[in-house]
């Protein structure tokens, strides 16, 4: 039987109890369909929304069905995360991961470990290689054994130049000298590579916050964008997550990857009503082209599919 | 990891006190707080509602005892649940009677096998193994590299295939190496991939087989979400998979994937990665997570934390004194001696049980201020540190100056140990000490 039979064959016993909590308020405001109701609450909380998050999706579904009753509850459900992610119909656009004027324009990649950093920083210099904007990539993981290497693979695919250090090196230092480089020889876009840590780390939060300082030094303004990357099928962590790292970098945006599994990345979602963070791209593959800019309705619809 | 569930449902359960009987409708609320609980803990939506039932069905219709509250008793369920979900009992990594035992580690991307590759080295040697490290993973760039650094950080054998050489036959160049070296174990690390990749997960049912795997262990990054579910589904439908390995389980996640993967695989959980270093590997035990799942802490991980660092008998007496609430400052300074071995302080308290999250940021120690206390405490007097109440401001005064410090840094380390004091007296009180974490089914 498949997962998904599996949840419906269960459904049954929740949605007693569902009905109860939010059909019973949505009922009064014209007929939802309990069951659909149901299912839907259990898609976004399998998609990784959170409790929390789902809970206030659908409150915010149920108003829009009470101003357009013509609405349907999975479209309002759709609108209303799109909206949530910055999709709203004559909105802003996004967040979006390029230079606006700076050079050295200085971007740091940060998250948790394994997330796909190393692999964005990749997919990201041969961007702005291909867009030919004189790019270095700084390979500041000089602790995870063969980092470097893996980075200096990627700089080769894409053709850009690489600074590297010794391993163990201190990462704040490598930074330094990278960007006085770039701003000697005129480097457009300096992306930065950092090692992967989890944010309960005291010592490598400090670590990453003096990196921050350390562009500054060189580079005034820098970093000009903060990428917090988050793995598509991280949990509720997520939250905790963005929010430790924002204490030590004030985070631009986020990027999702490995989206090209069946993980929705909801968690999103909980970080975006929360920290009010945008999302400005997604991670598709291993391939140097595996990427694409972050479309919150697309993003909103797959939470259902 | 869950430390709020517990909290929670103390909380919430109280309503039932002063009624007879557990009934579906008095015990609602409390469900409904497990569920959210739980889903809160990243525990997939069919495998907690399945685990709320039972725990209904197990609740209703029970007196509410009159010797214990009505919240102990629907925690008591839901832990004795828990442990049940997550194994009764602690299993260990099987060897084949056929030398070399082959462990095959699968998983998703940046799920972390190859460090955990290295930490299974490094515990196995421990254990007088002879361990072989080799990578079928010719796709991610460097991957082999960083295979073989941390082979060689591990002190463990290792063996690259000439390059172009196919996943297949790594496998079997690598059981060959393996055998004709005569090493005891062979830890095959494979590349990361999607459970949805049909090719990929092809070549590693084509890898298990070449290899001749005794062990196949799925690594999965202990901050998954609800995703764990498909990924041990899939993996174990379409590899086999022995065991189960979570990585990264010295973050704040709730861990509530290893609830999840126990439930759709049903194979044990072997191990927790806490942390990059290689050591950072411990032996999975569920009645200790179902513990720290309801906020009891988890001292025997600590007195085995101290154990290994220290010896045997320092590592009792260590117990002893987290028992004991009469702890003096002269506990204080050995404690801090041999805390100072034990490694990372926040590894440590985080295992102390009853402790919010807010106390810990606000208790947790640099380095530069141990140095200071340990330098306070030697300027102390034995009489000054049997009986801290004796200091008073001149003995602060001729204590900084004898330690180089300041006076509100003698301040500092005699709260530091009020607060100790406290931590120890809250374990000695907490609703169920070392007994109840020992006493297992209840």
């Amino acid at each position: 039987m498949s997962l998904f039979s599996r949840f419906r064959a269960g459904l049954a016993r929740t949605r007693e109890r569902l009905v109860g909590q939010v059909g019973g308020l949505l009922q009064r405001h014209g007929a939802v369909d309990a069951a659909a109701l149901a299912s839907l609450e259990e898609a976004l909380l399998a998609a990784d929304v959170g409790p929390a998050t789902t809970e206030r999706l659908l409150e915010r579904a149920q108003e829009m069905l009470r101003r357009s009753p013509e609405l349907e509850l999975r479209g309002a459900l759709e609108q209303a995360a799109a909206v949530l992610l910055g999709g709203a119909p004559g909105a802003a656009p996004g967040v979006r991961f390029e230079p606006a004027g700076q050079r050295p324009w200085v971007a740091l990649l940060v998250g948790v470990n394994g997330v796909g950093k190393t692999t964005l920083a990749g997919k990201l210099a041969a961007r702005f290689a291909r867009e030919s904007r004189p790019t270095l990539l700084v390979a500041a993981d000089t602790f995870r054994a063969a980092a470097t290497e893996q980075l200096e693979v990627w700089a080769g695919r894409a053709g850009v130049e690489l600074v590297r250090a010794r391993s163990g090196s201190d990462p704040a230092a490598v930074v330094h000298d990278a960007l006085r480089s770039a701003t000697a020889r005129g480097t457009e876009v300096v992306l930065v590579d950092t090692a992967g840590r989890l944010h309960t780390k005291h010592n490598l939060m400090n670590e990453l916050e003096k990196i921050g300082r350390v562009c500054g030094r060189v580079v005034p303004g820098a970093p000009h964008h903060v990428l917090l990357v988050l793995d598509a099928t991280l949990g509720q962590n997520g939250l905790q997550q963005a929010r430790e790292f924002q204490r030590a970098l004030p985070i631009t945006s986020l990027a999702l990857t490995k989206l090209d599994g069946t993980a929705r990345g909801g968690a999103v979602l909980a970080i975006v009503d929360q920290l009010r963070l945008p999302v400005s791209l997604v991670g598709i593959g291993e391939g140097l082209d595996d990427w694409e800019p972050f479309d919150p309705e697309a993003f909103a619809r797959g939470l259902f599919e | 990891m869950f430390e709020a569930l517990a909290d929670r449902l103390q909380g919430i359960v109280r309503n039932l006190t002063g009624q007879a009987r557990i009934t579906p409708e008095n015990i609602r609320e409390s469900l409904r707080e497990v569920r959210r609980a739980l889903l809160e803990a990243d525990v997939q939506v069919g495998v907690a509602r399945d685990f709320v039932a039972r725990v209904e069905a197990r609740a209703v219709g029970e007196e509410v005892l009159k010797s214990l509250s009505a919240g102990q008793q629907v925690v008591s369920i839901v832990k004795d649940e828990l442990e049940h979900l997550l194994g009764r009992t602690p299993v260990t990594l099987a060897g084949s009677p056929h030398v070399p035992t082959v462990v095959l580690l699968a998983g998703l991307q940046g799920s972390g096998k190859t460090t955990f590759a290295g930490k299974l080295a490094v515990w196995l040697k421990a254990r007088t193994k002879r361990v072989l490290l080799a990578s079928a993973d010719i796709y991610r760039p460097a991957a082999v590299d960083q295979l073989e650094r941390v082979a060689e950080q591990a002190g463990a054998g290792f063996w690259r295939a000439p390059e172009g050489v196919l996943p297949v036959e790594i496998a079997r160049g690598a059981l060959e190496q393996a055998r004709t070296r005569g090493f005891d174990f062979l830890v095959f690390d494979t590349a990361g991939r999607l459970q949805i990749d049909e090719p990929m997960m092809a070549e590693l049912v084509a890898l298990k087989q070449a290899v001749r795997a005794h062990q196949v262990l799925l690594v999965v990054d202990g901050m998954t979400g609800q995703e764990a579910v498909r990924i041990g589904e899939t993996f174990a439908r379409q590899v086999g998979v022995d065991g189960l390995v979570l990585s990264k389980m010295d973050g704040d996640a709730r861990g509530g994937a290893a609830l999840s993967l126990r439930q759709v695989t049903g194979k044990p959980i072997l191990f927790l990665g806490v942390g990059e270093k290689l050591d950072g590997l411990e032996a999975f035990d569920p009645s200790r997570l179902a513990g720290r799942i309801l906020g009891m802490g988890d001292i025997v991980g600590l007195v085995e934390k101290a154990r290994s660092a220290v010896n045997e008998q320092e590592a009792a007496q260590l117990a002893e004194k987290l028992r004991r609430s009469d702890f003096t400052l002269e506990d204080f300074l050995e404690q801090l001696l041999q805390v100072k071995k034990m490694g990372p302080l926040e590894d440590l308290m985080k295992m102390l049980p009853g402790i919010p999250k807010a106390a810990l940021e606000q208790a947790r120690p640099d380095n530069g201020r141990l140095k200071r206390h340990e330098a306070i405490l030697l300027s102390m007097t034995r009489k000054e540190r049997r009986a801290p109440r004796v200091i008073d401001g001149s003995r602060r005064r001729r204590i900084a100056a004898g330690s180089g410090t300041a006076v509100s840094d003698v301040n500092q380390l005699l709260r530091d140990f009020e607060q100790a004091r406290t931590m120890m007296k809250r374990l000695k009180q907490g609703p169920r000490g070392l007994a109840g974490l020992r006493r297992g089914r209840g």
